[in-house]
């Protein structure tokens, strides 16, 4: 685990300053500073989070910000079967552990390959949701003082993690086929379906490597 | 939110609770090896292009193609996700 850990930390700024980001809108959207970081703490997943927040802070149903929430981590289905024979043990054991996949962790971690470390994963994990309550928290409280980090670049930022963690994946052609075909996938699909759906739909390009083999 | 809360538990929970500790067999072993850089893909462009349901073009690309040239170079992941924010921060300054 402090090997995830020490793996994880390039990215605990990044994630603390998206915590901050999440906790400055869960304010503005009216919820109160507790509310947001026991979110944080028990949901661990940023876009989501930061999805249905957004949703009540304009005005829309709660129903819509929870389908909208959800949609968008429906991809943990299938990140999930990806790394599932490595955990072991008692249910609730794999129930709490499971709670630190998010795509980093995932990633970082060598989810879906034959060189997957659950450890790292966890390490990983519990970094960045250390990250990720603590930022929630500073931004909730001192979100008026310090302002949204998130006018610094943060979202490039994230877009060009995700970059390095696909490049890290691009190890043969079947995988570069799969990474093509789901990049496609979701650019035809985001002018058309709620967000959350075009990367779950993006899974069914592992056909395109698959028929490779 | 407690709704939010407990369905993305379930969500995250599905893998390792049903499906752990069985034997998968090897093609399906195989399939798995390229859900990342499926979803890896995806990600890049959802964060990139995405915004509701429009597909733009913002100071987000130039994030990402600082984050391309970082990643060309062998940069740290620290220096790629640095460069990500700076190239983006800038181009959301000047434009």
């Amino acid at each position: 685990m402090l090997r995830g850990a020490r793996i994880g930390a390039p990215l605990f700024p990044a994630a603390a300053a998206l915590g901050a980001s999440f906790g400055v809108l869960a304010r503005t959207a009216h919820f109160d500073a507790l509310a947001a970081v026991i979110m944080s703490a028990t949901t661990f997943a940023g876009s989501a989070q930061v999805a249905a927040v957004s949703v009540l802070g304009a005005g829309g149903g709660v129903a819509a910000a929870v389908v909208a929430a959800l949609l968008l981590n429906a991809r943990y289905v299938p990140i999930g079967i990806t790394v599932a024979q490595s955990f072991r043990g008692h249910v609730l054991k794999r129930l709490a552990e499971s709670q630190l996949v998010v795509d980093e962790s995932w990633a970082l971690s060598g989810g879906g390959t034959a060189r997957f470390d659950r450890r790292v994963l966890l390490g990983v994990g519990s970094l960045l949701w250390v990250a990720w309550v603590g930022g929630t928290a500073v931004g909730a409280l001192a979100g008026q003082a310090i302002g949204d980090p998130s006018k610094f670049g943060l979202d490039g930022a994230f877009a060009a993690l995700f970059v390095a963690l696909l490049a890290a994946q691009l190890t043969d052609r079947r995988r570069a086929a799969a990474a093509v075909g789901g990049a496609a996938i979701a650019a035809v699909l985001i002018p058309f379906t709620p967000a959350g759906i075009p990367i779950i739909a993006a899974t069914a390009a592992v056909a395109l490597g698959w028929r490779r083999s | 939110m407690i709704a939010v809360g407990a369905g993305t538990v379930l969500l995250k929970a599905v893998g390792p609770v049903a499906v752990s500790g069985r034997r998968l067999p090897p093609r399906i072993g195989e399939l798995l090896e390229m859900v990342a850089p499926a979803i890896l893909a995806a990600l890049v462009v959802t964060e990139t292009f995405a915004s509701g349901r429009s597909l733009v073009v913002d100071a987000r690309l130039a994030g990402v193609a600082a984050g391309i040239v970082a990643v060309a170079l062998r940069a740290p992941l620290w220096l790629v996700v640095v460069a990500g924010a700076l190239a983006t921060a800038l181009v959301r300054l000047l434009s």
